[in-house]
Order: structure tokens, then C-alpha cells, then sequence
């Protein structure tokens, strides 16, 4: 009885979903395409083309047809060779460097400034968010890198250095204050990190990663703005009321930050992750990326370069996904239906 | 133990009594001298350090190239000088602004960046809501073209986007009706300003994948239920967006505002790929931040003649003068702004998710 009633009314609903045409779920969905619209323009008009352009380029041989034939260019299928070319081609003839080789190093010390770049980034976003002397200042002065972009900050220091190399030498003294090295490096050597932490006990590939980072530190901070900023905004999203009960119940500040802090940071963190590996393999800082693409910006497609550029693109793709995997499951979410 | 107040003066409306409690130097001697407050006192002045070192390494590159801004050719020949000029001048600073044409170059600049930002912000948002409240075949999958837009370095790209828009067309539309004869543009799209709005339109200028994924985490983190309320109050899709979503997004747009205008603003790459000496000299185009002004090339070579090492650190130092001056109007807007960036971002409830 209850039966044929509840049918009833199913078909009676389902007659009238006819009726009016697509369902509410299709309907819905129809919206999100129009929203979603400017974007598949873009990629159906403009970035597939090109990606597919680039790809293409890295699987053809590309000869100049000279002016007086009219100019262009043509393109000739070879399939992998381009790619096998690559695996053996060296990058540095003194030392006899294999690109392969310098891709390896290059993800190691990658690995090493992205996991530094997310702890400074989370330590000073955390520092950043007590209440404290000067914290307006600060704040003003950490976000200076983000605004003014590490990208136009290298590439001045990368023309002047040009400008200096021409040069026999540099004056003794003048240091003309770029963001790597200059006078910053002579203090970092002048504290001999090194020799402190060698004492230590600590093992020499330990203390090798410790000074590495401390040199690198200008290179790290300015580019953990975005990531201090986000974080903050995830701080900023804790509740009060539940540091102020873990207080209560008698939590030190030390318990509170590894119960209550980060576990509630996880998602950024793991959003955090995303954006630095991005932001770490594509910037042009990066050896390999400077391997690719040059100092200067070419107009003219290069077969083997374009290799190059998608071999590395695959491996960042893969270490992409590899980093969202493992950080997602040390994710806790608040409110778990949500995903 | 006498614990009744004492009574020193008293009035039709007001009485001042006397508790008896410690001596002054007995209470602070409690207040201060114990192990917490030192504890608070180091922890404290560790943390001031370690802040102020670190705004040290971020403001030390533009402080040495402000200093040696000011730097004659002349200084270069003394031994003596490290950062601070022997004899200042400000020939540098007038001799780049008149001779480089900096003012119109800012004012190109200015108007390219306000424009692409407002088009960005307002694009990522409605693309980002696209993604973050709608359930759609393909949502993901779209969704991962975004990151691989983020992903693979556009400088890869720079001569098949150069080609692009030298031939751009939409179904052979502009080739039918001679659109680029008609206004005279031979190289298509390209040395106009028509690339740079083309890509903030489609989401794909530079870093665009960033604020699209930006602002999808802080719509997914608005209750479904506000909008719900207002499609049972009769809003449709796009005026609850407008109405209702829009207002409530405004930290976060500001935000997003901000980073567009200011990456745009010191972007190289794009500019040098698609304005390639033409009129329209932004402050990031090598017309004008990496060219010697003449007169000041003159002087270089008259003061240190037969000098090699002297007159290329001269020229680098007029580089990272004309560097500072691309980024100095920026840094002073940050200064006014910097309040609505952080608090925009801070009050973006960003993360709940």
C-alpha cells in the first residue's frame, strides 16, 4: 500500500521533471559551466593551442626555410628523439654534468628550500600573529616581498651582475646590494656556522643542509611571502575560545601548538605545499629552469629546449602529486562532510 | 587580621579608603622578580631579535641600492666609500626621470596594472565560485588545467603565445573582415595592449591560477545555506553572485586586488614579449629600465676614463637606480595599503575548509 503510493508519487514528480525540463541538478550544473566560461575560452582559444604548439615542437626537428623562399619554418616528425637527445645531453662541459643528473640534484636542494620555506613561513606567521612591540611594522615589512615580487627583485640583480661581469673585477667594497650574497654572505661566513655545528656531533651531511639553508636565507624569505600571508589567514581562522579553553585546562603554549595549531593549519598547509612546490620548480631562480629558458627570452621555437621544458614539466607534475598525496593524509579536516 | 578597609576621607558622594596590603617594594619585588616573568622577558626580546633580523635581510637590498642611488661618478674612484656617498648627487635619479621618460612610462604602467588588476579580480572570483558551489562533469578536470596553468612557466611558452596573438583570430572572423587592416595594426594583436586584457579575461595572465585557487578555498568556506536563503527569497544564480556573494567577498577581493596589481606592475616577461620596442614604454620595458640615459653615459665615460672595473660598476649602480624606481611608487602605495592587504586576507575566514 505504502508502496504503490510512494510510487505514485515518484512517477508523478518524475512526469512533472519532464515536464519542466532538465533537472535542478542539471540545471545547476548548466550555471557552473557559464561560470566556468571565461576560463574554458582561454584555454580552448588560447592556452591548449599553444601547450599543444610547445608539445609538438618537442617531438619535430625545426628547420629555418631562408628568407629569399619565403621565410618560416617547417617541422618534421622524429618522434622521441628529441627526448633521447635530452637523457644524454650535458649541461656543463667541465665537469661533464649530464642534464638528468643536475634535474636530480636540483629536486634534492628543491626539497630542502620547500620544506625550510614552509617552516619559516608557518614559524613567522605564527610570531606575526601574537600580540607584541612593533608587530604593525613587522607585518609591514614581511609583506614588502610579496607586493614588490622576488621575480623584478632577481632579474635587477641579475643585469647588474651581467653588467659587472664584463668587468675584469669588482671595486673592493662597493657592494651594490643584490639579494643573494653581496655583504648579507660575508656575515653568514663570518659566524662560521659550520664549525659551530660541526662540534656539535651532528653528522656532516646534517651540518651541509644546515649552512646551506642559513646561506640561502635571503633567497628563502623573500620568497615565503604569499605563504606567511595564507598562513596568517588560517591562524586568523581559529576559533579564540578554543586556545582559551586548552588554557584552562592547563595546556603550555608548546602543547597548545602542536595539538590545537597545527592540526587545525593542516589544510593550509597542505594548500601551502601546493603553492611553494609550484612556486619553487617554476621560478627563475631555479638552475634547471635557468637551464631551460635562458637569461633571455627567445622568440624562435627550439626542438630541444621544448624537450627539456615538458621532461621537467613531467617530473614537477609528478612531484606535485606525490607532496598532495603525502600531505593530504596527515590532513585533518574540521568539518569532514564538507569533502 | 584586621581585613576592614580604613576610612581616609570621606564626602557626601565619594569615600577614599586605605586597604591594608604589602609595601610597594614587596609587591614588586612578586611582580618581577620570579622565574615566569624573566622567562616572558627573554622569550620576548628572542622573538623582537629574530624579527627584527629577519626585516634586516628583507630590507638590506633596498637600502645599499637606495644609498648607492646617490652615488657620483667620483665616488667610484675613492677607496673609502662603501654606502654612503662622498659627494651626492641626484643627477642619476632627474637625468633617468627626464631622459628615460619615467613619467610616462608610470602613467602607462599605472593604468595597464589598474585595469588588468580590476579585470583579474573580478574574473578569478567568478570563476573561482564556478568551482568552489557547483557540481559539474568535468569540474575536476578543468579544475587541474587551472594548476597546470600555474605550472608550466610561461617563458616556455613565450614564442607560441608571441605567434598567437600576432595571428590572432576567432574562426577566421578578423581575417574575413579585414579587422587588423582596418585599424592598421600589421602585427595583429601584438605590440597592443590587447594581450595583456585578452589573458585577465580568460583567467590566464600571470598567476591568475592562484587567485582562481585562492578564491574557490574561501567560497568553498561560505555557508551553502546564505545562498539558499536567497534563491527561497527569489535571487536567481548570478544575483545571489552579484548581491549576496560579491559584498561578502570583499577582504578576500581586496586581497586578491592588490597581488594582481602589483605582480602585473613588475612583471618583465609579459611586457618584453609583447611590447617589444614599441611606443607604449611601460616602466618594465627594457626602453626604460635597462637603458643608460645618454648624458649620464657621457659623464661615465669623461670621469672614469681608461677605468673598466669602475665604469661598470657606475652602470650597474644606474640599473639598480632605475630598479628602485620602478618599484619606489609600488612600495609607497603598499605603505597606504598594506592595512586593507592584511586585514583583508585576516578577516577572509580562509582556511575553515
Amino acid at each position: 500500500m505504502n508502496n504503490t503510493i510512494a510510487k505514485q508519487k515518484k512517477e508523478k514528480s518524475s512526469s512533472k521533471r519532464m515536464h519542466k525540463g532538465a533537472s535542478l541538478n542539471a540545471r545547476r550544473a548548466r550555471k557552473g559551466w557559464i561560470f566556468v566560461l571565461p576560463f574554458v575560452i582561454g584555454l580552448v582559444l588560447i592556452y591548449l593551442p599553444v601547450i599543444f604548439e610547445s608539445i609538438s615542437y618537442s617531438f619535430a626537428s625545426y628547420t629555418r626555410i631562408p628568407a629569399i623562399q619565403g621565410g618560416g619554418y617547417t617541422l618534421t616528425w622524429v618522434g622521441f628523439k628529441n627526448y633521447k637527445e635530452v637523457f644524454s645531453s650535458t649541461v656543463d662541459a667541465n665537469t661533464g654534468e649530464t642534464f638528468i643528473e643536475m634535474l636530480v640534484k636540483s629536486l634534492g636542494t628543491q626539497a630542502i628550500d620547500i620544506i625550510a620555506i614552509l617552516m619559516l613561513s608557518l614559524f613567522i606567521a605564527v610570531l606575526l600573529n601574537q600580540k607584541m612591540v612593533g608587530r604593525a611594522a613587522f607585518r609591514a615589512i614581511f609583506f614588502i616581498p610579496v607586493v614588490v615580487g622576488a621575480g623584478i627583485m632577481t632579474r635587477i640583480d641579475a643585469t647588474s651582475a651581467e653588467i659587472l661581469a664584463t668587468a675584469s673585477g669588482v671595486i673592493e667594497g662597493i657592494d651594490t646590494g643584490s639579494v643573494e650574497g653581496g655583504g648579507m654572505s660575508s656575515i653568514v661566513s663570518a659566524m662560521d656556522i659550520g664549525a659551530i655545528f660541526a662540534n656539535l656531533g651532528f653528522g656532516s651531511g646534517l651540518v651541509d643542509i644546515v649552512t646551506g639553508i642559513v646561506e640561502n636565507i635571503f633567497n628563502i624569505v623573500n620568497r615565503s611571502g604569499v605563504q606567511m600571508l595564507i598562513f596568517l589567514a588560517g591562524l586568523q581562522s581559529i576559533s579564540p575560545s578554543v586556545y582559551e579553553s586548552c588554557q584552562m585546562e592547563g595546556a603550555s603554549s608548546w602543547e597548545i601548538f602542536w595539538k590545537i595549531t597545527l592540526p587545525m593549519l593542516s589544510p593550509i598547509i597542505l594548500t601551502n605545499a601546493i603553492y611553494t612546490v609550484i612556486d619553487a620548480f617554476t621560478s627563475e631562480s631555479n638552475e634547471v629552469m635557468l637551464q631551460i629558458v635562458g637569461e633571455d627570452i627567445t622568440l624562435t621555437p627550439d626542438p630541444i629546449l621544448s624537450a627539456k621544458a615538458w621532461l621537467y614539466f613531467a617530473v614537477v607534475a609528478v612531484a606535485l602529486i606525490l607532496v598532495t598525496a603525502i600531505c593530504s593524509s596527515f590532513v585533518f579536516y574540521q568539518r569532514r562532510n564538507d569533502n | 587580621m584586621n581585613t576592614q578597609p580604613k576610612i581616609k576621607k570621606e564626602s557626601k558622594n565619594k569615600i577614599r579608603v586605605d586597604f591594608e596590603r604589602a609595601p610597594l617594594s614587596e609587591r614588586l619585588k612578586a611582580k618581577y622578580l620570579n622565574a615566569y616573568f624573566y622567562k616572558k622577558i627573554i622569550v620576548s626580546l628572542f622573538k623582537f631579535l629574530l624579527l627584527l633580523g629577519i626585516s634586516y635581510v628583507i630590507l638590506y637590498p633596498f637600502a645599499s641600492k637606495i644609498l648607492q642611488s646617490f652615488f657620483s661618478p667620483q665616488d667610484l674612484l675613492q677607496s673609502d666609500v662603501q654606502l654612503v656617498a662622498k659627494y651626492p648627487t641626484i643627477q642619476t635619479y632627474s637625468l633617468l626621470i627626464t631622459e628615460n621618460g619615467y613619467f610616462s612610462a608610470l602613467l602607462n604602467t599605472a593604468i595597464l596594472s589598474f585595469v588588468c588588476a580590476v579585470i583579474q579580480t573580478f574574473i578569478c572570483s567568478f570563476i573561482g565560485y564556478g568551482f568552489a558551489k557547483f557540481k559539474f562533469k568535468g569540474n575536476k578536470v578543468l579544475f587541474v588545467f587551472v594548476i597546470i596553468s600555474l605550472l608550466v612557466p610561461p617563458k616556455i611558452l613565450a614564442s607560441s603565445l608571441v605567434q598567437r596573438f600576432v595571428n590572432f583570430d576567432i574562426f577566421g572572423i578578423f581575417e574575413a573582415t579585414g579587422f587588423y587592416d582596418l585599424l592598421g595594426w600589421e602585427t595583429g594583436l601584438h605590440g597592443t595592449y590587447a594581450p595583456f586584457i585578452l589573458l585577465s579575461l580568460t583567467g590566464l595572465a600571470f598567476k591568475n591560477g592562484l587567485f582562481i585557487f585562492l578564491m574557490r578555498q574561501f567560497y568553498r568556506g561560505i555557508p551553502d545555506e546564505l545562498e539558499e536563503a536567497s534563491y527561497v527569497d527569489g535571487y536567481g544564480v548570478f544575483t545571489t553572485f552579484f548581491r549576496i556573494i560579491l559584498p561578502c567577498s570583499v577582504p578576500m577581493l581586496i586581497t586578491v586586488f592588490i597581488l594582481s596589481f602589483s605582480w602585473q606592475w613588475t612583471d618583465i616577461f609579459y611586457t618584453n614579449i609583447f611590447l617589444p620596442n614599441s611606443d607604449k614604454v611601460l616602466l618594465t620595458s627594457n626602453a626604460f629600465w635597462s637603458t643608460m640615459p645618454p648624458t649620464l653615459e657621457a659623464i661615465r665615460e669623461e670621469v672614469l676614463i681608461g677605468n673598466d672595473t669602475a665604469q661598470s660598476t657606475f652602470a650597474a649602480i644606474v640599473m639598480n637606480t632605475a630598479g628602485m624606481l620602478v618599484v619606489a611608487p609600488l612600495i609607497i602605495l603598499y605603505l597606504f595599503c598594506q592595512r586593507y592587504l592584511i586585514q583583508g586576507i585576516e578577516h577572509s575566514g580562509f582556511g575553515g575548509t
